[in-house]
Formats: structure tokens, C-alpha cells, sequence
């Protein structure tokens, strides 16, 4: 074997092995490198209370309630499958609307998700007003589904 | 074929015809994307007009990805095959693939703040995106540690080999984990999530971005071959 080929070999070979070790190190890790847990994830995987931690999801449509007295909010965060209620007090991001992904960071006690912090999500598609209005009234839309993205189980299927 | 171009003179005289058709090109495709971005694009439906910092950003963050190939890729040939222009080709491309990064991690935190409502957040999209940031200022920290300058080349080669193995965490990490960033429009399954007047400046800003790449690099590497030639010179008359 020519030198040439050897240090290709040891090139290749080497990649390959740290490629694996990367690939075990963020398999192993996992449930830490996610950003925020689904609602299901937190009725599911029975996560410890009074851990700090993030819920992602959908704000359900109608569940915003404002007392505008205190700046508290209420709103219910849901993947389509399972809900958890949240209550806030604090700014808003701009993005925040009902049927609009977030990400709320805080505690869950009885029940209830205390957050500190919300963060709005937004889906991957762009375009102008026109053309979504066009899409709503022909009902082509897919922004729940899209605004999921990943972290919902509703991967794959259709909804209006 | 590869040996034809690596040769340095001929590369001189190739890179000297190349290099103001990539400089005009770039004023070109810049001006255009630059004009269709702010001017001629819609606001988007959602995100008002804060979506312009997209035509920066999304270009800004494929190029950081697209240098570092490069500069894996110059740095296996270099490794393999002892190119010296191979090597030159990597060392060349860190700090423009670095500038690229810095911008796409600030234009990122300008649009976070109105969008998600915070500057910052660690989640793996954001994170592995910093690690390539860091990754680039290693390698040049690196290739610069050695009286050597082989030595530190071929060190600099090794670490942006491995750093390769980050290049599909970043570019996958929105699919694999859930995370605040939203996933790929662009390149995705179902063709782009982004209306074509939308689409047609962010790919004239790709495009300026990738022929400025090129232009830099040229100059760079046409710098670095005639240093190397002073160098020779030099020695030559302290020794002759």
C-alpha cells in the first residue's frame, strides 16, 4: 500500500470513529438537547414536578384568558393531543396569538405550569398577506400542523 | 487534472482572469439580491417586515456551512494527496467562513429578540451553530501555534476534520430535536415553504455571498502564493 492510500485509510477510518462517538454522545443525551417537551411528553414521561423545564406547543384556540388589572395570562398550550394550562405574567412576544406555537419556560405545580418566560415559534413558511389569505379562503391552509413541526405526535397526517 | 491546477504559477495566471469576473459578479448579484430584499419583496404575512433580516441571515448561515466543507475538504486533500495548494485553499477560507458565522449569529439574535422574544436561547440549532463559530477560531488559533508552519497545518487539518462530524448536526439538528428555530424552508422534502417572490432574493443573496467567497478566497490565495515567494527569495539571499 502506497503512503498515499494508507493516510487516506487512517483519514476515512478515523472520520468514521468520531463520526460514531458523536452519534452515541447525542443519543445518549437526548432528552437534553430538546428544547422544550410536548404536552404529552409531560403527561407521559410523568416529568419530575418543581423541575425548571420547558412546554412547547400550540396556544389552543379560545383558551387566552387576560386580566389586564394584574398582567397575568392565562392560555392553554396543546399538540393536538394533550394540554397543559399555563399561567403567566409578564410581556408577551409580538408573534404570541392563539393557534400560534410557543414555548413556555417555568415550573409545574399541581397541575398547573408557572412560566417565567414565553417564547413565540414560528413555522418555516413565508409569504405575503395576499397569498395567505388566498390559501385560508381556499382552505389549502396547514399552519397547525406546520407550526408543530417536529414536536407534536401529529407528524404525517393531514388537517385542514 | 487536479495536479494541472495546483500547480502555483499556473494557478496565478488562472486566478488573475478569474478574479474580476468574480469581483463584478458579486457587485452584481449584490446590488440585485440587495434592491429585491428591501425593496422589491413583500412583507411576510406573519413576521411584517423583521423577515428582511432572512436575506442576510439564511445566506449568512449557509455560507458559514459551505466554507467549513471547503475548508474539511481542502484540509483532507492537503492531508492525503500534500497538496500545498490545498492547503493554502483551507487556512484561506477560515476567517471568511468565521465572518460569515459572526454575521449569521448576530442577524440571528437582531431577528430573535422581535420573533421570539429573546436575543438568545441554547437550543441545538443556536448551540451548534456557536460551535462552529468556535470551531473556526480553533483552527486558526491552531494552525498558528507552531514555529512549524507544515506542523501547524497539518494539526489545523485534523481539527477541522473532525469539527466536520458538527457540519449535518447543525444542518439537521431542527428535524432530529425540538428546538425554538424553525426547520430548513428552502431545502426541504415538498419543494420550499417560501412564496417564489420571497425565494428568488434570498437565492440572488446566496449566489453574491458564494461569488464573494470565491473573489476573497482568490485574493487570499494569490497573497499567500506570492508571501511564500518572497519568503524564498529571501532565503535564498541570506544564504547565497
Amino acid at each position: 500500500m502506497k503512503r498515499k492510500h494508507r493516510r487516506l485509510t487512517f483519514v476515512f477510518l478515523g472520520f468514521l470513529l468520531v463520526a460514531t462517538a458523536a452519534a452515541l454522545v447525542l443519543t445518549a443525551f437526548e432528552d437534553n438537547i430538546v428544547f422544550f417537551h410536548s404536552p404529552t411528553d409531560v403527561v407521559e414521561k410523568k416529568l419530575p414536578p418543581d423541575r425548571r423545564m420547558r412546554i412547547g406547543g400550540l396556544v389552543e384556540e379560545g383558551s387566552v384568558e387576560k386580566n389586564v388589572g394584574e398582567a397575568r395570562v392565562t392560555f392553554r398550550i396543546t399538540d393536538l393531543a394533550n394540554t397543559v394550562k399555563v399561567t403567566y405574567r409578564g410581556l408577551l412576544p409580538d408573534l404570541f396569538r392563539e393557534g400560534q406555537g410557543v414555548v413556555a419556560e417555568g415550573r409545574l405545580r399541581d397541575g398547573i405550569f408557572h412560566a417565567d418566560e414565553v417564547l413565540a415559534k414560528h413555522d418555516e413558511n413565508y409569504m405575503p398577506p395576499e397569498v395567505a389569505d388566498a390559501l385560508k379562503k381556499s382552505g389549502k391552509w396547514k399552519h397547525l400542523e406546520e407550526a408543530l413541526g417536529d414536536a407534536g405526535p401529529l407528524k404525517g397526517e393531514t388537517r385542514k | 487534472m487536479l495536479h494541472r491546477f495546483a500547480n502555483p504559477t499556473r494557478f496565478l495566471r488562472l486566478s488573475a482572469a478569474l478574479l474580476p469576473w468574480t469581483a463584478g459578479l458579486t457587485l452584481i448579484l449584490l446590488i440585485a439580491g440587495l434592491f429585491l430584499a428591501l425593496f422589491g419583496s413583500p412583507a411576510d404575512y406573519q413576521q411584517g417586515e423583521t423577515v428582511r433580516i432572512m436575506y442576510v441571515h439564511v445566506p449568512a448561515a449557509w455560507m458559514a456551512l459551505f466554507c467549513y466543507s471547503c475548508m474539511a475538504g481542502a484540509s483532507a486533500v492537503g492531508l492525503i494527496w500534500k497538496h500545498p495548494l490545498a492547503d493554502m485553499a483551507a487556512k484561506a477560507t477560515a476567517p471568511i467562513g468565521t465572518c460569515f458565522t459572526f454575521l449569521a449569529l448576530v442577524t440571528g439574535s437582531l431577528w430573535g429578540k422581535p420573533m421570539w422574544g429573546a436575543w438568545w436561547v441554547w437550543d441545538a440549532r443556536l448551540t451548534s451553530v456557536l460551535i462552529l463559530f468556535f470551531l473556526y477560531l480553533g483552527y486558526m488559533a491552531l494552525h498558528n501555534a507552531f514555529d512549524d508552519p507544515t506542523r501547524g497545518a497539518r494539526s489545523a487539518a485534523i481539527l477541522a476534520l473532525v469539527g466536520f462530524v458538527n457540519v449535518p448536526i447543525i444542518k439537521f439538528s431542527v428535524d432530529w430535536w425540538n428546538t425554538l428555530h424553525q426547520p430548513s424552508s428552502v431545502v426541504k422534502a415538498g419543494g420550499p415553504a417560501i412564496h417564489p417572490s420571497m425565494l428568488t432574493p434570498l437565492l440572488l443573496m446566496g449566489l453574491a455571498f458564494t461569488t464573494y467567497y470565491l473573489w476573497v478566497l482568490l485574493l487570499r490565495l494569490r497573497a499567500e502564493i506570492v508571501a511564500g515567494k518572497v519568503r524564498a527569495v529571501r532565503l535564498r539571499r541570506a544564504h547565497g
